[in-house]
């Protein structure tokens, strides 16, 4: 099992899937079924794919695959994960059957399936494959090439199944056009350094692009081209505008995908390619970036306090978040990197739980306003204990891993920049504010009566909406698991995710400040 | 004393290509004349076909000798046929085979895209008696086939004035075939019209330049006139501004600004198949001229001429992206979007790189494929009536609402041509655009593949617009949840501005037809996705033929 080639494996079952799902056969009556084995497959393989993968050696490229792809242009066929690969692939492989168990009831009454469903899990079959090649990939052209193409699956799984039409229509183009932009003021800068690469295959593999010695100023043209296609997907402020409006629109599992996995790109990309490509220009750029992130924090979580609707709500927490990951990176310090890395994975644990919690909502009262909920805390009590679990993890409770992460974030960013860390920590009790002000207005006190208006508009009343059922606290429970554990015993994924942190600072060629933070490590 | 007449050596192998067509053409037009009515339109597909087909063979048995000789000099002069001849004699004859099947396709009615009776007025008792008869304009074949002839020979000839009559040969039968539209039969005569005086034109601009070039350095072939350029002795304004004549008949044939004003309503008034093949084949054909002239004729004068270069190529690009944004008509849309792809592959040419040639045909290579393959989809969508007969093309973006859902196959394949317009990854013209841009930075004209890559991501609204209006139509309504002041969009930044779909009088559908266009479009939509995900072969094969022979 030496060389199985697991990268590649992971990437074609989705695919296999999706087209199983597209051809018109009598298979397409069992389509979720399908879906969610295939997904189900994926994550089991993914399991096996780590245990081959060697942990001491976490910063090397491992479970590599090379091969010529556009000979002419010097393109390769590359894949390889190092730590920080690993934890978000495994991340997006749980998250994956998750959302399909949350579609399960969302479009099909009963055991039909519509066309519309079959076609939405061939959708996110097809992103789960560019998901994990994107994660994979080692080449700079490759990583460019599937960068861009997710967007055509998430653009119509925004587009074709979300909520209210012609908005949600807006919604769609904006975050196509939004990531358009970015992508393709990044395809300069991979055609720039590309031609900077050395000449015949492997033109584009990040390790030969590692160490280069590009003249100051088109380092920096480079290093913009790259970082403000990230900064839109991640998304950062002022970037972020896209976000809140798609995860409205967007069914909950969509968005869950989107923010939880897909907005992980852009920071990814940040950590593997700008840091280690890039060195001398992300010196030059941290400062502003880290004003920038801190601002994200800040503002983001402000935001966040102020929505009425639940999905903007989150959408908005996340560019808080997203804040935080960015100005880890950022820091420059072997723990704030390590704990951006991790930040990453726990985000899209707790997003995704998130986005699904608000959508099982949502699909039970018809309405996605703050408002028209109230003391559900009686109705649906196993809704309401995941929803406090699930919100605690967003606010940083100790005891989940989202604790850990942030920690160690903020602990490293102090040592090198206190002042920016300590505005950051405000966005811990910020976190409170939103998250705890909007349990108590959904879940506490007594169930109110609908209004007028509101049993106008069609709303289920309160009182009888069904608590979680079987499905749907599966979809739910896995995320919760695996943030308890690694709340407690984080030491797998940060042993995972220290040493390609510790690289990557070698890389940029930055002291790395100690911290004092080996007891949380160990 | 006469000289004694000396009868000139014909290689006759490297000239297949060009004789399979051309021959056919002529048999085409005598078969017109002999056949009876009910065999022509059989017999002339078949030979249209086997004619394109036996040039593409050709071309393939005149590869491996091309590449080892470096290429043959034919007639002296005449006809170069090196490599970026053979890969555009190549890349046109497919183009053209895949257009002859478009024009091929019937409805069930047994209706083509052409006037049953083109010499009638519109809407005379001619014209009635006509269409009661069932007449098919069959000489469309042939005229197809003279213009790809002199397409085949535009490009890879090696002294202007076979590029001159060339240029003729390709035009005329354009000019004809552009006025033969079977519907809106005066718009298409219109376009027939603005297409044969701005022509006319534009030739006359390029014999001109041809002739001040000749007064400037005493030849007409490429080769004395390249040996002439670099020690110009006093007559260099002469030289600049034959130059500057001669790109400009180029640049109107490829529609690039300031030369392309004709382009919208051609495109939009000529029937559906021809303006993909026009839009495909001439640019082909039309930049090769263009690099033979650069790179080969006139290289010694890169520096003096890149001015005017830059300018067109900047221009082509802004406002061939800003006007497809405001297009509400599908072919307009395409029309103005090929203004900007002109600008896009002159970004190949402007680069003065080694890698120019060969990225500029990749290029029209993808670009082709998705023009053939998207004209063919538009002349299946079609208004159909209360009546339930079907009738003109549906190119309003508004009727086209919705179509995405109800014609999943036509549609998926539509957005794959659109996607590999707007330079999406895994799609063939990503490949293209990677190439051009490449070939820039490069040649050290960055600032043209920024301008290129901004163009690109503006110009994608133009096609996501289309995207949104056949997937997500505002006419299907889920229920209002009552939503609508409370969480608007937090900015107007994305600016868009969506296609409200208008009231239907007519309702429009994909049309059922013989099928001859649905090969087209499958061919063209597997080769837009095998050329993206597998470029490696034909860019190598591509690349082999960067150098010209002189």
């Amino acid at each position: 099992m030496e060389n199985f080639p697991w990268l590649t494996t992971l990437m074609v079952l989705p695919l296999l899937g999706a087209t199983v799902l597209w051809l018109p056969t009598s298979l397409r009556a069992r389509a979720r079924e399908i879906a969610l084995g295939v997904s189900v497959l994926v994550l089991v393989v993914a399991g096996l794919a780590a245990l081959s993968f060697d942990t001491s050696a976490a910063s090397t490229h491992q479970l590599t695959e090379t091969y010529s792809w556009i000979g002419s242009l010097g393109v390769s066929y590359a894949l390889g994960v190092d730590g920080v690969g690993l934890v978000l692939i495994l991340m997006s492989v749980l998250l994956v059957p998750l959302v399909i168990l949350a579609a399960w009831r969302e479009q099909g009454s009963g055991t039909h399936v519509t066309d519309n469903l079959r076609r939405y899990l061939a959708l996110a079959l097809v992103l789960e494959a560019f998901m994990i090649g994107v994660f994979a990939a080692r080449d700079v052209f490759m990583f460019y090439v599937l960068f861009e193409a997710m967007l055509i699956p998430v653009y119509f799984m925004i587009g074709g199944y979300g909520k209210d039409s012609s908005r949600r229509r807006h919604a769609a183009v904006k975050f196509l056009l939004y990531s358009l932009f970015g992508g393709l003021i990044m395809l300069f800068g991979v055609i720039g350094i590309g031609l900077n690469g050395p000449d015949g295959p492997g033109r584009f593999l990040t390790e030969n692009l590692t160490g280069l010695a590009l003249d100051p100023v088109t380092e920096r043209w480079f290093f913009l081209s790259f970082f403000i296609a990230f900064a839109i997907k991640a998304p950062m402020f002022p970037v972020h505008t896209w976000l809140p409006d798609a995860a409205e629109q967007a069914p909950a599992g969509t968005s869950a995908l989107l923010v939880g996995v897909l907005d992980k790109v852009g920071t990814f990309g940040m950590l593997t390619l700008c840091l280690p490509l890039f060195p001398n220009a992300s010196q030059w750029a941290a400062p502003v970036i880290i004003v920038l992130a801190v601002i994200s924090v800040v503002y983001g979580a402000l935001l966040a306090i102020g929505q009425k609707n639940m999905y903007r709500l989150v959408a908005y927490t996340s560019v808080s978040h997203f804040g935080f990951i960015v100005l880890g990176i950022f820091a420059f310090t072997s723990t704030s990197v390590a704990g951006s890395s991790f930040y990453m994975v726990n985000h899209g644990l707790s997003t995704g739980a998130l986005f699904l919690l608000v959508g099982f909502l949502v699909a039970r009262r018809g309405s996605a306003r703050i408002a028209d909920f109230g003391g559900l805390q009686k109705v649906a009590p196993v809704m309401a204990g995941l929803f406090l679990v699930v919100g605690l993890s967003a606010l940083s409770l100790p005891g989940l891993s989202t604790f850990v992460s942030e920690f160690l974030v903020l602990v490293g960013s102090f040592a090198r920049h206190p002042a920016a860390a300590i505005v950051a920590a405000s966005g811990v009790v910020l976190a409170a504010i939103y998250i705890l002000w909007l349990y108590q207005r959904v879940f506490t006190g007594g169930v109110p009566a609908d209004t007028e208006e509101q049993t106008r508009r069609g709303l289920v009343a309160l009182s009888s909406l069904p608590d979680l059922r079987g499905i749907e606290r599966w979809a739910v429970a896995p995320l919760i698991g695996v943030m308890l554990v690694l709340g407690f015993w984080p030491s797998p994924a940060l042993t995972l995710v220290r040493p390609p942190a510790e690289q990557t600072l070698q890389h940029v060629g930055v002291e790395d400040v100690p911290t004092r933070t080996a007891e949380v490590d160990q | 004393m006469i000289p004694e007449f000396v009868t000139p050596t014909v290689e006759w192998a490297p000239l297949t290509p060009v004789l399979f067509v051309l021959g056919a053409a002529v048999v085409g037009v005598l078969l017109e004349a002999f056949l009876p009515a009910g065999l022509r339109r059989p017999v002339q597909i078949g030979l249209s076909l086997l004619a394109t087909g036996g040039a593409l063979i050709a071309v393939a048995v005149l590869w491996g000798p091309v590449m080892d000789t470096g290429g043959y000099d034919v007639l002296g002069g005449s006809l170069i046929v090196d490599g970026p001849t053979l890969v555009a004699q190549g890349l046109i004859a497919l183009l053209a085979m895949l257009s002859v099947l478009v024009m091929a396709d019937r409805t069930a009615a047994k209706e083509d895209a052409f006037a049953p009776m083109v010499s009638a007025s519109p809407g005379s008792d001619y014209e009635r008696l006509a269409l009661r008869r069932g007449m098919q304009q069959t000489e469309v074949y042939p005229l197809l086939l003279f213009a790809t002839g002199g397409m085949l020979i535009f490009g890879s000839t090696g002294d202007l004035l076979t590029m001159f009559v060339a240029l003729e040969v390709l035009s005329l039968p354009l000019y004809l075939l552009a006025g033969m539209a079977r519907r809106r039969r005066l718009q298409s005569q219109e376009a027939s019209l603005k297409y044969f005086l701005l022509g006319a034109f534009a030739s006359a601009l390029f014999i001109f330049g041809v002739a001040l070039i000749y007064g400037a350095t005493g030849s007409i072939s490429f080769s004395g006139i390249a040996a002439a350029v670099p020690t110009p002795t006093g007559t260099e304004p002469l030289l600049l501004a034959g130059a500057v004549l001669l790109l400009t008949g180029l640049f109107f044939k490829v529609g690039a600004v300031p030369f392309h004003l004709w382009a919208p309503d051609v495109y939009q008034g000529a029937p559906t198949p021809i303006t993909g093949f026009m839009a495909a084949a001439t640019k082909v054909a039309a930049f090769l001229a263009i690099l033979r002239v650069v790179y080969v004729m006139l290289y010694g004068l890169g520096w003096e001429l890149t001015a005017v270069l830059w300018t067109v190529t900047i221009a082509s690009m802004l406002v061939g992206t800003v006007a497809a944004l405001v297009q509400n008509d599908i072919k307009r849309l395409l029309a103005y979007s090929s203004v900007a792809h002109a600008g896009f592959v002159l970004v190949g040419v402007t680069a003065l790189d080694v890698r120019g040639p060969s990225s500029v045909l990749f290029y029209l290579l993808a670009y082709g494929l998705a023009t053939v393959g998207a004209f063919a989809v538009i002349s299946l969508v079609r208004e159909r009536s209360a009546s339930g007969g079907v009738t003109a093309e549906a190119t309003s973006l508004g009727q086209w609402s919705g179509l995405g859902r109800e014609h999943p196959v036509i549609g998926a394949a539509f957005v794959l041509f659109l996607l590999s317009f707007a330079g999406i990854p895994l799609t063939a013209g990503f490949v293209g655009k990677f190439a051009v841009f490449s070939a820039a930075v490069s040649g050290d004209a960055w600032p043209l593949a920024l301008i290129g890559v901004l163009a690109s991501a503006a110009a994608a609204f133009a096609y996501v617009k289309v995207i949104v209006a056949m997937y997500f139509p505002t006419t299907e309504r889920t229920q209002g949840d009552g939503e609508e002041s409370e969480a608007a969009p937090t900015s107007g930044a994305a600016g868009t501005t969506l296609v409200a779909a208008p009231a239907r009088t007519t309702t429009v559908t994909v049309v059922r037809t013989e099928g001859w266009a649905t090969v087209a479009i499958g061919v063209s939509a597997i080769l837009t996705v095998l050329l993206g995900v597998l470029p490696g072969p034909v860019l190598d094969a591509i690349e082999q033929i960067s150098l010209f022979l002189l």
